[in-house]
């Protein structure tokens, strides 16, 4: 089998993951830009962090084998501070020139706030000036129907936002719907605990078809499996799915949506 | 998939899931001490696995979910709970 981990923050993840992934056949990994777990103190401390995703990681994917592309962005759960957020995003444009640079992410909202949305709304325009994908965060639990309500609403409202170069991550059966019915794609997060199962994903894949859908592990420093796609397929073959069909979500799907940037390549297996 | 192969396939696991909810609600009554926004949003959750609907997922989301439109004026914190505290206030 082969899949693309399109969402995973390999930074907080050991080389034993690289490991496992490439032998459970992933042929390319891509890493938003996340929270550390702390608050940044300064926007040095974003610079380094983009160096680290656009330098040392994909050098130390690359060990094993493995493409790694980046999102960069500064994650909802620092966008309390506005003018912090304003200084990041002045950084951006000269990272998002890199080699494994996707677009803008991810970007979106974590508690709804009003500056929450300011800082959405500046990290849009700029993917709006600079053509850029964007991926977005949808806020966790309790806050993720309104929030998902809110970014859908500031992505529309933006005559220069197409919403197939936007993939909303996170989705669940209540938002899953509203997201592919305004044209977006749509990410579902394969956790332990929050956001979804494998079952849950194969019955929202079952509902809503496969056509604009993709699964991630969303591995980080937190209760997470790097090798949630690929536990997926399985699912998705102990449901009766064939083998097209498995390909299609965890391989094709992917593919189509990142190749609209130019600098998404995949090494095509040679028999 | 026949309704009869998804039983084969996840019966065992969703009963098993379902008694552990069972304990849950029995471990937190045992309890002492007053309950949370918490406990009041997870028993109007549940009342949607009873809904005569094919959509009981959504509907314990939706249920357990912020149904407000407007911003939060500012984010005091950056974790999420799992229900709505002002739900218990309507």
């Amino acid at each position: 089998m082969r899949y693309i981990e399109p969402h995973a923050h390999m930074v907080s993840r050991t080389t034993d993951d690289y490991q496992a992934m490439v032998v459970a056949g992933c042929a390319a990994v891509c890493e938003p830009a996340f929270w550390a777990g702390f608050d940044r103190s300064s926007a040095a401390g974003f610079y380094d962090y983009f160096c680290q995703l656009t330098e040392h990681e994909p050098r130390r994917a690359a060990k094993f084998g493995l493409p790694h592309y980046c999102w960069l962005c500064i994650n909802p759960k620092e966008a309390e501070d506005v003018k912090l957020a304003q200084d990041v995003v002045a950084l951006m444009p000269q990272f998002l020139e890199r080699s494994n640079v996707l677009g803008i992410g991810e970007i979106g909202l974590n508690k709804n706030s009003r500056n929450e949305l300011k800082v959405l709304e500046l990290h849009v325009d700029l993917a709006a000036r600079q053509n850029q994908l964007i991926l977005v965060h949808t806020p966790h639990l309790e806050d993720k129907l309104k929030g998902t309500r809110l970014i859908l609403d500031v992505l529309k409202a933006d005559g220069r936002i197409k919403p197939e170069r936007c993939l909303i991550d996170h989705v669940e059966e209540h938002t899953v719907k509203m997201v592919l019915d305004q044209g977006f794609w749509a990410g579902m997060t394969l956790y332990p605990e929050t956001k979804c199962t494998a079952a849950r994903a194969v019955d929202m894949i079952e509902r809503y078809g496969s056509e604009r859908l993709w699964m991630n592990s969303a591995c980080d420093w937190g209760v997470s499996v790097p090798l949630a796609v690929p536990y997926a397929a399985q699912e998705l073959r102990r449901r009766g799915h064939d083998a097209a069909t498995i390909d299609r979500l965890v391989y094709q799907n992917p593919k189509r949506f990142l190749s609209q940037c130019s600098k998404f390549k995949l090494i095509e297996p040679t028999v | 998939m026949s309704r009869q192969q998804l039983l084969d396939l996840y019966y065992l696991e969703a009963r098993s899931k379902l008694i552990d909810v069972a304990a849950f609600l029995d471990r937190v009554e045992r309890a002492s001490g007053a309950g949370d926004f918490r406990w009041d949003a997870f028993k109007a959750a549940l009342a949607q696995m009873q809904a005569a609907t094919s959509a009981r997922a959504e509907g314990v989301l939706n249920a357990l979910s912020d149904p407000t439109t407007e911003p939060i004026p500012v984010a005091t914190t950056k974790a999420a709970c799992g229900a709505w505290p002002g739900r218990s206030a309507t």
